[in-house]
């Protein structure tokens, strides 16, 4: 990442607006930049002396009144209205199209940067959410001591450490001998609710395993996805939601998840 | 419709709308500059929204609305067949004082010792679009999908337009700490 990347960047860092991923790589930029760390800093100045400055407008009362008073009779006079301006402006129902195409429009973003913003900014809210989220766990746990809270390969030890502290049972797979070895379980938040995170190790990667309850959830696949830098397979079985995240190839995590639902359908009743 | 309906209706648009008078009004300040002009949008705004209320499907009141007084406000400028300020251009050089110039932390130190009548005064003195751009992130809270969605443009030109506005601003706000100092 240069300056002139992290331009736009830093600012979209300041605002809270990157997730987990491309907050790092600007937070790596950042600290090896004198430039970047005293802009980083500017920014944080104004936007604190903006945000205790108070700018916010009152509005005057005379005026909520005047409005509250048009509001009744406005309603009854309403079929004499001239019917101007069907729509309000601006794509209500967000258009991909408008973004992808507008993007173009010279913007002192890199190609290469604006592909990647894209993908960042424009998914859905809640798939937006549920993606950073599911990352920035992921990545939280590849911290010193935040990887497991039961550490062990016995799958009948991470089993019932669940029991009690979660309203879901997740399954405890085994998957040592086909070369996914698991490392132990944790509790983790996304989107708001507790889930349960299983943590399997393949060489030297990590996976991380959410499950997550999702009552009335239908037996869905779906392919693998890439979501801020990490592959993704998410899929729902049996009334939960799965996400298996990690860095290991797309092809790998897609055997995990063969075998892991493979081998959880005959065992789902225990 | 029945009037019934139609007081059940304005009873509901009351609530969903009005909470937001003074995100609506203080945007309006920074568009239209004159008070009383600010007032009238506002209220040409809650005429329309309430106009409109039936196509309403959400997910959002607050950007919907700053969207219509966005127009309005628009609208107001072409009938006056005036343009609000010369619309500078996206792309146009910004040449604000180099970031190495003052020490990091002492110019920090200097942006932070503004108060509220100077910083409004500095956000008015910007160009339309950024000012809008400024207001609707700093003053509004709105996230960039939501200001995307308020001025129709792409994500992209929000988040650069940001940029810009952000770099004059801080120009100007050290100018004039300068001139003080």
């Amino acid at each position: 990442m240069n300056c002139s990347e992290a331009d736009v960047l830093i600012n979209a860092l300041v605002d809270g607006e990157l997730d987990a991923g491309h907050a790092r790589d600007v937070e790596a930029h950042v600290a090896s930049c004198r430039d970047c760390t005293g802009k980083l800093a500017s920014l944080q100045a104004m936007r604190s002396a903006m945000a205790g400055a108070g700018l916010m407008e009152k509005a005057p009362a005379a005026l909520r009144e005047r409005i509250e008073r048009t509001l009744p009779a406005i309603s009854i006079a309403s079929a004499r209205m001239p019917a101007v301006n069907a729509r309000p402006a601006g794509p209500w129902r967000i258009n991909r199209r408008v973004f992808a195409g507008g993007f173009a429009a010279g913007t002192a973003l890199s190609a290469a940067v604006a592909a990647t913003l894209l993908v960042a900014v424009v998914r859905d809210d809640r798939d937006q959410k549920i993606a950073s989220e599911v990352v920035s766990a992921h990545l939280r746990s590849l911290q010193p001591g935040h990887l497991t809270d039961v550490e062990t390969s016995d799958r009948h030890t991470v089993k019932p450490w669940f029991n009690g502290k979660l309203d879901v049972a997740p399954p405890v797979i085994d998957l040592t001998a086909e070369g996914f070895t698991l490392i132990g379980g944790r509790l983790d938040t996304i989107n708001g609710e507790t889930v349960a995170a299983l943590v399997y190790r393949r060489r030297h990667h990590v996976i991380n395993l959410f499950v997550a309850r999702r009552p009335g959830g239908k037996r869905a696949g779906a392919g693998s996805e890439i979501w801020h830098g990490f592959n993704v397979r998410r899929w729902t079985e049996d009334g939960l939601d799965f996400w298996a995240v990690s860095d290991i190839n797309a092809g790998e995590l897609d055997e995990f998840y063969k075998k892991f639902s493979t081998a959880a359908r005959p065992a789902a009743p225990s | 419709m029945s009037a019934d309906d139609d007081s059940e209706r304005a009873r509901r648009f009351r609530d969903a709308a009005l909470p937001h008078l003074d995100d609506v009004y203080t945007l309006a300040r920074y568009l239209m500059r004159d008070q009383a002009d600010a007032e009238d949008a506002v209220q040409e705004c809650y005429l329309r929204a309430l106009r409109h209320f039936d196509s309403y499907r959400g997910p959002a009141m607050r950007p919907w609305l700053l969207a219509i007084l966005r127009n309005v406000c628009k609208s107001e400028f072409t009938r006056r067949s005036e343009r609000p300020a010369a619309e500078c251009n996206d792309n146009a050089p910004v040449e604000p004082p180099a970031w190495q110039e003052a020490q990091p932390s002492a110019e920090a130190e200097l942006l932070r010792r503004h108060d509220a009548a100077a910083i409004r005064r500095l956000v008015a003195a910007l160009p339309p679009q950024f000012r809008e751009a400024v207001v609707l992130r700093d003053i509004n809270d709105l996230s960039y999908r939501q200001i995307a969605e308020v001025a129709g443009l792409p994500v992209g030109t929000v988040m650069s337009r940001l940029a810009r506005a952000r770099a004059m601003l801080r120009a100007a706000w050290i100018a004039e700490q300068g001139l003080k100092s």
